[in-house]
């Protein structure tokens, strides 16, 4: 995706907890790691050395264990956390070099945020929650009340307006929380493990959402989860976080297929690959056989599928223009899916 | 060995210099100031002779029905309407209504004084680490000391009377409304407030958007408390000049008339029931959004 516009360039970001961060920050340079800096410097390394470009109207997720630093790394997009070194660029301007005011100005207008304990104001209604930002920036309440009803449609919570955020169920109140969050129109939506307290199906279901919702807003995205499969399902880019550091980022398929290191492909083994690998990606050279003709984005399970239904044991894959660039069979497809561990064993 | 079974006393004489000076010293400080300072407090007087005027001109039954109304508003509870509405009555045809009357003005000035000075500096308090370190020991100083102690300066400096009084009463019901102030300010949940940054909102927006709304249930018992502690000092506060229901208690001591000592004690308790409920009443209703169904 490197022909993909930048949004948001972050360049050697250090953030290091504790009383005297800037002297340690020598050390962290020098190679101290995050075990030696707490055990013997009574300091935490909370991120180190950050390089991250993410796509303008992309969904950049950052994933991690918890302890990796992402909801220390997503915070210094707006700035909630201050870095101890480094840089964060949003459309050419440094937001750590920002005053007071722009940043307020930066806050209410270009970013907002999804917590994933909701944090909404319990003592406001829903409607009253999802105008928050929108008065906050000064708009007259009527006008914000009626940006804010489309959104609040836009989640499907309509006919809760009234409700207080204690009556309604985890997976509604994060519909709020979404719903606050797009009524600023901010074109970056910042989400720290925006669904990680709900229950398995309700979070399909916000993924699903907020799926929707971006094929027509286009909005960045940096969505933070501890979760590979989400990760796979709804990125378009992934960073992966260990200790601090970026240690592999790349498309889902490319972290699946080409895991960096045994840590990434541990987390990656247990993974359904037929709904992370595209078509594009295995087809071979074409040939004068019949079969279906499908797109190469295609993910190798559906395609496994269609296959099977069909006379033919194999699919011709078709690029963008609908020409048929390659041929994919169906051992092709069964072996894509399998687990690499296996795969070695064959 | 005569040092360790006599204690190192300041010599007898050294003493009394000592006190001495500290009484001359605030003598001479009253002398200087003492009217400046009565002078400082007079709209407070005016306001409180206007306050206990009006009440004491406002026809009974319209009173009954004005604390009556007031009782449904806070409380949505027929039961605390109706209890306070007959109360007040026993209170009238007892014969204590005046008395009472100034006792309500007094109370009411009180509560407005520790408001407007409790909720700012809790305010602060909750605000910075170093005014909470220097407030708390004055707080704990106010709280602990005597009444009668703080009685002697205020009443050298302003003599008897209904100021002096009601300075006496603030000092000794401010207290709980700072704390609480301070203290449901604080415990305001961090992530609202982080989110509340996120979205980019000032410092005063913060105060007044998020940090004092959801601190208001602990705010309103800082008022209660208040209401309370300034009702409990009024017959103390009635031995420096303050007219209402503590006069009689004190008249009922020195003459030994248990009947009527028991009758204003009892409107005194009576009051405080009142503005009890229906404060707290009014305090939990803030709370209503917390309830909800499961969680
Ligand atoms: N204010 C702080 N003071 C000291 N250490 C901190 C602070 N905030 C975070 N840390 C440390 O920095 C590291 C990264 O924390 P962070 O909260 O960013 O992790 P995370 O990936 O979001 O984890 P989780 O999945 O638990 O939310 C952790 O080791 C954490 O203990
Ligand atoms: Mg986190």
């Amino acid at each position: 995706m490197s022909d993909m516009e930048t949004k948001i360039e972050i360049k050697n970001l250090y953030k290091i907890f504790g009383n005297d961060p800037q002297s340690m920050l020598e050390k962290v340079r020098g190679g101290v790691t995050k075990d030696e800096l707490n055990d013997q410097y009574n300091h935490v390394l909370g991120l180190s050395d950050i390089n991250l470009k993410m796509p303008a109207k992309g969904l950049q997720v950052v994933m991690g264990l918890s302890g990796s630093g992402k909801s220390t790394l997503i915070r210094h997009i707006n700035r909630l956390i201050e870095p101890t070194a480094g840089e964060v660029w949003i459309d050419g301007e440094n937001v750590l070099a920002m005053n007071e005011k722009s940043l307020r100005h930066f806050r209410r207008n270009r970013a907002s945020m999804v917590f994933q304990k909701f944090a909404l104001l319990p003592h406001r209604t829903v409607m009253e929650n999802t105008i928050y930002g929108l008065e906050i920036n000064g708009m007259s309440e009527s006008k914000a009340k009626k940006q804010a009803a489309h959104w609040i449609d836009r989640v499907g919570l309509t006919g809760f307006e009234e409700n207080y955020p204690s009556q309604l169920s985890g997976g509604m109140q994060q519909r709020v929380g979404l719903a606050r969050a797009l009524a600023t129109d901010a074109d970056i939506l910042l989400m720290d493990e925006a669904f990680s307290a709900l229950d398995p199906l309700i979070r399909t279901d916000m993924q699903d959402i907020l799926l929707d919702l971006q094929k027509e807003l286009h909005k960045t995205i940096v969505f933070i989860t501890h979760d590979l499969e989400e990760a796979l399902r709804i990125g378009d880019q992934i960073a992966i976080l260990r200790d601090g550091q970026v240690i592999q980022q790349g498309s889902p398929q490319q972290i699946v297929l080409k895991p960096k290191d045994d840590y990434i492909a541990d987390f990656t083994k247990d993974i359904n690959r037929g709904r992370v690998i595209q078509l594009k990606t295995i087809m071979k050279a074409p040939n004068d056989q019949p079969g279906p003709e499908l797109p190469g984005e295609m993910l190798v399970e559906d395609a496994a599928q269609l296959v099977t239904e069909s006379p033919s044991s194999q699919a011709r894959v078709t690029n963008d223009a609908g020409e048929v660039v390659g041929v994919v069979g169906i051992n092709d497809l069964i072996r894509a899916m399998a687990r690499p561990d296996i795969d070695s064993r064959l | 060995m005569d040092w360790l079974t006599e204690f190192p006393e300041l010599g007898r004489r050294d003493l009394r210099d000592f006190r001495k000076g500290i009484d001359e010293g605030f003598k001479s400080f009253t002398r200087e100031y003492g009217e400046n300072i009565e002078n400082f407090f007079d709209p407070l007087l005016q306001f409180l002779i206007w306050l206990e005027r009006l009440l004491l001109a406002t026809p009974w039954p319209l009173f009954i029905l004005i604390v009556a109304g007031l009782g449904w508003l806070a409380s949505r509870n027929i039961k605390i309407v109706i209890g306070s509405a007959i109360s007040l009555f026993l209170i009238g045809y007892l014969g204590m209504w005046e008395d009472t009357m100034s006792t309500v003005s007094i109370i009411i000035v009180c509560t407005l004084l520790c408001i407007g000075i409790g909720l700012p500096t809790g305010i602060l308090m909750s605000r910075s680490k170093r005014a909470q370190s220097i407030i708390t020991p004055i707080l704990d100083v106010m709280q602990t000391i005597p009444s009668f102690v703080y009685l002697i300066p205020v009443v050298m400096l302003l003599g008897i009377g209904k100021v002096p009084g009601l300075i006496a009463v603030v000092i000794y019901a401010l207290p709980p409304m700072i704390r609480l102030t301070n203290l449901g300010i604080r415990l305001v949940d961090r992530e609202v407030l982080e989110a509340a940054d996120a979205f980019g909102a000032s410092s005063w927006q913060k105060l007044t958007q998020v940090q004092i709304p959801l601190a208001l249930p602990n705010i309103f018992a800082g008022v209660n408390q208040t209401i309370m502690m300034s009702l409990a000092m009024v017959v103390i506060a009635s031995m420096i000049g303050v007219t209402g229901l503590g006069q009689p208690v004190l008249k009922a001591i020195s003459n030994q008339y248990l009947a009527m000592g028991l009758l204003n004690g009892m409107a005194i308790v009576a009051l405080a029931i009142i503005f009890d409920r229906i404060s707290q009443s009014y305090g939990k209703r803030l709370q209503n959004y917390r309830g909800g169904h499961d969680e």
